[in-house]
């Protein structure tokens, strides 16, 4: 019995807590007035960068080429290989 | 299979460079803006002074605004890692991971929770809590930056790993080798402080046009105090820092010292260049005198170098050919062993794949023996040993010529400031003015010279830049090198735009006058 009642009691702590951070941001977000300007910008950028820039322009080279690590390691080990054999055999 | 095209290596080489120098406009501003908000908010939590908290808002919201529009601007760079640099970033990928990683989760934490509470806290937290929490961003802000530059010194100085000629990949088998290299220690010191220099310029900047337009004269004059008293005592550790970076170079990257000083000819009591023009038709191995015109200060470069005034220091011609009597190893010597390594490693791939373990073993040991040369053997002559030296050169001495004027100006506005005679003084309120902007080229500077200074090298002596590039065609780098340029140049005509209104706004109204 007494053992529940101090579960509830640290339930409703938590669920204090939790419910001031989100009026704590909340209200943070909605007071904002430069703050808006300023987030619009960040959101166009991390989106011009993530869902244009990275997705259509940076693929990650090896990955789209190879599946494996092993692949990848061979295919780079062959890069920094070749040069010198190469070379040699001029 | 095609060669890598050289036109590509360079195309990629001005994309990074031209993404990090932009990413460098805001980093250093939020490095010492950062803790010059903490100071005003401890002077106001101390005094109870609102005309502080009017400041701190004010500078606080500047800024905000630098911190907005550069956050994520450094991703671009791992985006380019990936495309443009795969050799790289597959060789380095387990050296990088976890001090990116850790740089990534720190500063996510960091910001969701102590940027929350330093701009949405005012009132609806203790000030103690508030004060805590903007010191927190100033600390971590500047420790995020430690990971990015351990990064950078291990390119700088390779240490604390082994190559595994499995998986063609550098391990790390010392955390602790890694995080305390030198280069990475005396890299983050003076970056770190140099970006508090950069800070007070800027707020001693925009404190002059307010006093020269007769605006906010008392916050203008309070917020040039602080940003003197932080910019004189950050432009003496800016030296200081900066002449063991020297030190460091002198030691690891000799190539680098000579380059960045137009030193041709090794020396012992070698002089240092003040200033000097260099004559453009040298080149490394003839006798043409290096420079034009110049100024030498005696000895300078030999305590610089190696902190002894008789010390010898080798100029670009002994590090290429070689010096007996100072038992400098040529570059041809260094290239035959890379080559020599490379073969072995060649060797050692194709005894894996026909499952031939002696040879395996035999070719690995022999890789061994000449590893730490590996770089060299990509080299086709002696002289591409050599950074192109003009571009450091000049680099580093704006730089320094800077970095020597800016205390000079500090203690002035200091001497003025006390005596309370700043708003008669014009002609120094103009130089104020001015020195926000030569704050942002010394600090380019700096880049300049690090970066390079250390030309050929991606990885010092192990992997030249033109080995760690994909495989591309250079019309693909060109296109994103464009987009990069467009996308950046709006982001900073966003800052300005944005910075410029703010300021013309001025600080709350009713608080400041």
């Amino acid at each position: 019995m007494k053992n529940s009642i101090l579960n509830i009691d640290k339930k409703n702590r938590l669920i204090k807590i939790i419910n001031s951070i989100f009026t704590f941001y909340r209200d943070g977000f909605k007071g904002m007035v430069l703050g808006k300007k300023l987030w619009t910008i960040i959101l166009i950028k991390l989106f011009v960068m993530f869902a244009v820039l990275k997705l259509l322009f940076f693929p990650n080279y090896l990955n789209t080429k190879f599946e494996t690590d092993e692949e990848k390691g061979n295919y780079v080990l062959e890069q920094i290989t070749r040069h010198v054999s190469k070379g040699q055999s001029k | 299979m095609v060669d890598i095209d050289l036109n590509m290596v360079n195309w990629a080489r001005a994309q990074f460079a031209l993404t990090a120098m932009y990413h460098w406009i805001f980093v250093p501003l939020t490095l010492g803006l950062s803790f010059l908000c903490a100071f005003f908010e401890s002077i106001y939590v101390r005094t109870g002074n609102k005309e502080w908290r009017s400041i701190t808002k004010f500078w606080m919201m500047l800024f905000g605004i630098n911190f907005a529009i550069g956050v994520a601007t450094g991703i671009i760079l791992e985006f380019q890692f990936g495309t443009n640099w795969s050799n790289y970033s597959w060789i380095v990928g387990d050296i990088f991971g976890a001090p990116l990683a850790i740089e990534g989760i720190f500063a996510f934490f960091l910001e969701a929770t102590f940027f929350a509470v330093m701009f949405f806290g005012w009132n609806r937290v203790s000030k103690g809590f508030h004060l805590f929490s903007t010191w927190m961003v100033a600390i971590g802000s500047n420790l995020s930056a430690v990971w990015i530059l351990v990064a950078n010194g291990w390119m700088q100085n390779p240490v604390g790993m082994i190559f595994n000629p499995e998986t063609a990949r550098f391990e790390m088998n010392s955390f602790s080798e890694v995080v305390f290299n030198p280069v990475a220690i005396s890299k983050f010191v003076h970056t770190s402080s140099s970006g508090f220099l950069l800070a007070s310029l800027f707020v001693l900047s925009i404190s002059c046009w307010y006093m020269i337009r007769g605006r906010h004269i008392q916050m203008a004059k309070k917020s040039i105090v602080v940003a003197s008293v932080f910019g004189l005592l950050s432009a003496s550790y800016v030296a200081f820092t900066g002449d063991e970076s020297a030190y460091v170079v002198a030691q690891k990257q000799p190539m680098k010292l000579a380059a960045i000083e137009g030193l041709y000819k090794g020396q012992t009591k070698a002089p240092i260049v003040a200033a000097g023009i260099l004559n453009p038709d040298k080149k490394p191995g003839d006798n043409q005198d290096p420079f034009l015109v110049k100024i030498k200060i005696p000895y300078l470069l030999s305590l610089l170098a190696n902190r002894s005034l008789n010390s010898f220091v080798p100029g670009i011609d002994d590090l290429v050919y070689g010096n007996d009597e100072h038992k400098i190893e040529s570059i041809a010597s260094k290239i035959a062993k890379g080559k020599t390594a490379i073969n072995d490693l060649a060797m050692f791939k194709q005894a894996r794949k026909t499952n031939n373990s002696q040879e395996a073993t035999l070719s690995l040991a022999n890789f061994r023996k000449n590893q730490e040369f590996m770089g060299y053997g990509y080299l086709n002559k002696p002289e591409e040993a050599v950074p192109p030296v003009a571009i450091p050169y000049y680099a580093f001495h704006i730089m320094v010529a800077l970095g020597t004027l800016f205390p000079i100006i500090f203690a002035v506005f200091l001497f003025y400031a006390f005596k309370d005679s700043l708003t008669q003084k014009k002609w120094l309120l103009t130089i104020g003015l001015i020195s926000g902007f030569l704050g942002y080229i010394a600090s380019q500077a700096g880049w300049v010279v690090a970066e390079v200074g250390r030309q050929p090298w991606a990885i010092n002596g192990l992997l030249p830049v033109k080995m760690a590039t994909t495989n591309l065609a250079p019309a693909n780098v060109q296109t994103t090198f464009f987009m990069f340029l467009g996308l950046f140049t709006l982001l900073l005509l966003a800052e300005i735009t944005i910075m410029l209104k703010q300021i013309s706004i001025g600080p709350e109204r009713g608080e400041i006058k």
